[in-house]
C-alpha cells in the first residue's frame, strides 16, 4: 500500500492507530445500551425450565391440530368473507379521509402552521396507537361486531396512508406549482391538476400496502369482539378444538398469501401503466 | 370567454416599468428600471447572469412584489389590485419559464387546457376530459400551431425538452395572452431545438399580434426574433435600440 503514488509521502507518517476513544457521550450510550438489554432479559421472566416444561404440551397441541378439522369449513369460509369486507371496507374509508388530511399535514400544501400541527398530531396518533387498542375502544363504543373492526381499521389506515401521503407530498417537486398559479390556478385546482396527479403513483403503492396491511390486522381484531374471523379462532383454541383451529389458521394464511399476491400483481400493473 | 379583446377601442402599452426597485434583503438587485413596452413589439431583455432578469421578469405576473416603484400591466397598477383581480390579469399574461414547467404525469393536451385555469370555474379546465367541448378544441389548436397536435395524448414527461418547451407555449397561447413573457425559454435546450423554439415563439406573437418580452444570452435570438433590444446592468435599462439598427458588435461590448 505504501508503493500507491497516489499517496503523498505525509500520509505513511501519520497512520491511524487502531482505536480511537469514541468520546464520553457515546461510551455513556454503549453503556446504557448494554445495561437496557441485561434488564429487558432479566425483567422479561425468560425461564429455560418453563421453555422445557411446554416442549411436551406444545407437541400433543400441534398432532391434535392435526388433521384439520373440515367439517365447519363452509362457516369460516364465509367469516373470512366477512373479514375481508372489513378490511377492504375499513381501508377504502381510510384512504379517504387521509388524502385530505394529508394535505394539511404535508409542510408544503399545508394552509396554515396550526393546521398542519394539527392534522400532523393526528396522523400520529391513529398510526402510534395499536390497532388492538383502538378495537377495545371501538367494540366498547359502538359494539361489539365488524363495525368496530371497520372503525379500527379505517383509523390505522388513516395513521399510515395520512403519513406516507404527506410525505409524498412534500417530496415532489413544487416548481411547477408557480407556473400553474401564474396562470391563475387556485389551490384546490394546483392540488387537483397537479400534486394529486404527480403523486398518484406513491399514493397507489401506499394504498396496497396499506390494504395488506388491513388484512393482517382484521383476521385478529375478533380476538377482541371487533368481527371477522378472529373470535373463532379464540373460540376453537379456548374449547380445545385444535383440529378446527388449524383449519382456520391455514384458511388465514391461504387468504392473506393470496391477497399479498394479488397486491403485488395490482402494484406492477398499475405502476407500469400510470 | 369573450373574444379576444380586439374591440377596446384605445389601449395601453401592454408594460410599464416606471423607477422599479427590487431588493433581496440589504443587496438592491433593480435600482430603478423604467421601461415601456410597445404593443405588438418583440423585445429581448438581454443582461449577464445574475444581473436581474429573472428578478425583473417576475414581477410582472407579481411572482414576487416589488420594492418600489410602479408597474402597470395591461393598463392596470399592480400594487393596488386585489387578490381576484391579479388573478384575472395573470390569466391574460403567458409566461414561459426556462424549465418548461408543465405537470409531467399529465397528458400534453390537459397541459394545454391549463391555460385556461384562469378563465373557466372551478374544475372545467383541470383535465381535458372534464372540459368543455370548445375549450379541448382551442387546446388542440394551440397544440397545432406549436407542431404537437399529434403529440396530444402523450403524457408531457416523454417528450423531449424542446417538445415540452413548445407544450408549455401552447399553454401559455391558451391563455389569450396579451403579452408574453419568457424567461430565457431555450437556455436549457439544445442549439437546434432552441432556434426552433425561438423561432416559434417570434412568429406566433407576430402573427397574433401578441406583445413579447423575452430574455436570452443569445445575441443571435435577440437580432433575429425581437424588434427591440433592452439591456439590463448594474440593476438599470442602460441599453434600447432597435434590433435593425444595432449590430452582434455592438451588443457583444455591451457584455464587456
Ligand atoms: N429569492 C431570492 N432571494 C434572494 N436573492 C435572490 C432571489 N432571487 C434572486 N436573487 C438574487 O438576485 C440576483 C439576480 O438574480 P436573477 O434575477 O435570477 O438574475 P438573472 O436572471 O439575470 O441571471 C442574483 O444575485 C440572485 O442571487
Ligand atoms: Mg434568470
Amino acid at each position: 500500500m505504501s508503493n500507491d503514488p497516489a499517496l503523498s509521502p505525509q500520509a505513511e507518517l501519520s497512520l491511524p492507530p487502531r482505536f480511537r476513544f469514541p468520546g464520553m457521550g457515546r461510551t455513556f450510550g454503549i453503556i446504557a445500551l448494554f445495561a437496557l438489554i441485561s434488564l429487558s432479559l432479566h425483567g422479561a421472566e425468560i425461564s429455560f425450565s418453563s421453555f422445557r416444561e411446554g416442549i411436551p404440551y406444545m407437541k400433543e397441541v400441534l398432532f391434535e391440530m392435526l388433521p384439520p378439522d373440515l367439517s365447519r369449513i363452509s362457516n369460516i369460509g364465509a367469516l373470512l368473507l366477512d373479514t375481508l369486507y372489513m378490511a377492504i371496507a375499513g381501508t377504502c374509508i381510510g384512504v379517504l379521509f387521509a388524502l385530505p388530511l394529508a394535505v394539511l399535514a404535508a409542510r408544503t400544501t399545508s394552509p396554515h402552521t396550526a393546521l398542519y400541527a394539527i392534522s400532523r398530531a393526528s396522523v400520529s396518533l391513529a398510526r402510534t396507537v395499536p390497532d388492538l387498542v383502538w378495537a377495545l375502544f371501538f367494540v366498547v363504543t359502538v359494539g361489539i361486531g365488524s363495525f368496530a373492526g371497520v372503525l379500527t381499521i379505517a383509523i390505522d389506515t388513516l395513521g399510515f396512508c395520512g403519513r406516507f401521503f404527506a410525505e409524498s407530498i412534500e417530496e415532489i417537486d413544487h416548481s411547477p406549482e408557480e407556473a400553474l398559479e401564474t396562470l391563475g390556478a387556485g389551490r384546490c385546482a394546483i392540488l387537483a391538476t397537479y400534486i394529486f396527479p404527480t403523486c398518484t403513483p406513491s399514493f397507489i403503492n401506499t394504498v396496497l400496502f396499506s390494504l395488506e396491511k388491513a388484512v393482517r390486522s382484521s383476521v385478529v381484531l375478533g380476538l377482541v369482539g371487533a368481527g371477522g374471523i378472529g373470535v373463532e379462532l379464540k373460540v376453537a383454541m379456548d374449547t380445545l378444538q385444535y383440529g378446527q383451529a388449524s383449519t382456520i389458521i391455514l384458511c388465514i394464511f391461504v387468504v392473506v398469501l393470496v391477497v399479498e399476491q394479488m397486491s403485488t400483481r395490482a402494484r406492477t400493473a398499475l405502476l407500469t401503466t400510470s | 370567454m369573450n373574444a379576444p379583446s380586439s374591440t377596446t377601442i384605445r389601449t395601453p402599452p401592454p408594460l410599464i416599468f416606471s423607477e422599479v426597485r427590487k431588493s433581496y434583503g440589504e443587496t438592491e438587485i433593480l435600482k430603478g428600471v423604467t421601461l415601456t413596452l410597445n404593443r405588438g413589439e418583440r423585445t429581448a431583455l438581454l443582461g449577464s447572469n445574475g444581473s436581474g432578469k429573472s428578478t425583473l421578469l417576475r414581477l410582472i405576473p407579481r411572482i414576487t412584489a416589488p420594492t418600489g416603484g410602479e408597474i402597470h400591466v395591461l393598463g392596470k397598477e399592480l400594487q393596488h389590485l386585489s387578490r381576484k383581480e391579479l388573478k384575472l390579469l395573470r390569466a391574460h399574461i403567458g409566461f414561459v419559464f426556462q424549465k418548461h414547467l408543465l405537470v409531467p404525469r399529465l397528458s400534453a393536451l390537459t397541459n394545454t387546457v391549463h391555460g385556461a385555469l384562469g378563465r373557466t370555474s372551478f374544475g372545467r379546465a383541470w383535465f381535458h376530459s372534464l372540459a368543455p367541448q370548445p375549450i379541448r378544441e382551442e387546446a388542440l389548436a394551440c397544440l397545432e400551431k406549436v407542431g404537437l397536435a399529434n403529440h396530444a395524448l402523450k403524457q408531457t414527461r416523454h417528450l423531449s425538452g424542446g417538445q415540452s418547451q413548445r407544450v408549455a407555449i401552447a399553454r401559455a397561447l391558451m391563455q389569450r395572452p396579451e403579452l408574453i413573457i419568457a424567461d430565457e425559454p431555450v437556455a436549457s435546450l439544445d442549439p437546434e431545438s432552441g432556434e426552433n423554439v425561438m423561432r416559434l415563439l417570434g412568429e406566433l406573437s407576430q402573427t397574433d399580434n401578441l406583445s413579447l418580452l423575452f430574455s436570452t444570452h443569445h445575441l443571435e435570438h435577440a437580432l433575429n426574433y425581437a424588434d427591440r433590444i433592452v439591456g439590463l446592468s448594474s440593476g438599470r435599462i442602460i441599453f434600447d435600440k432597435r434590433s435593425d439598427q444595432t449590430s452582434l458588435e455592438e451588443l457583444r461590448s455591451f457584455y464587456e
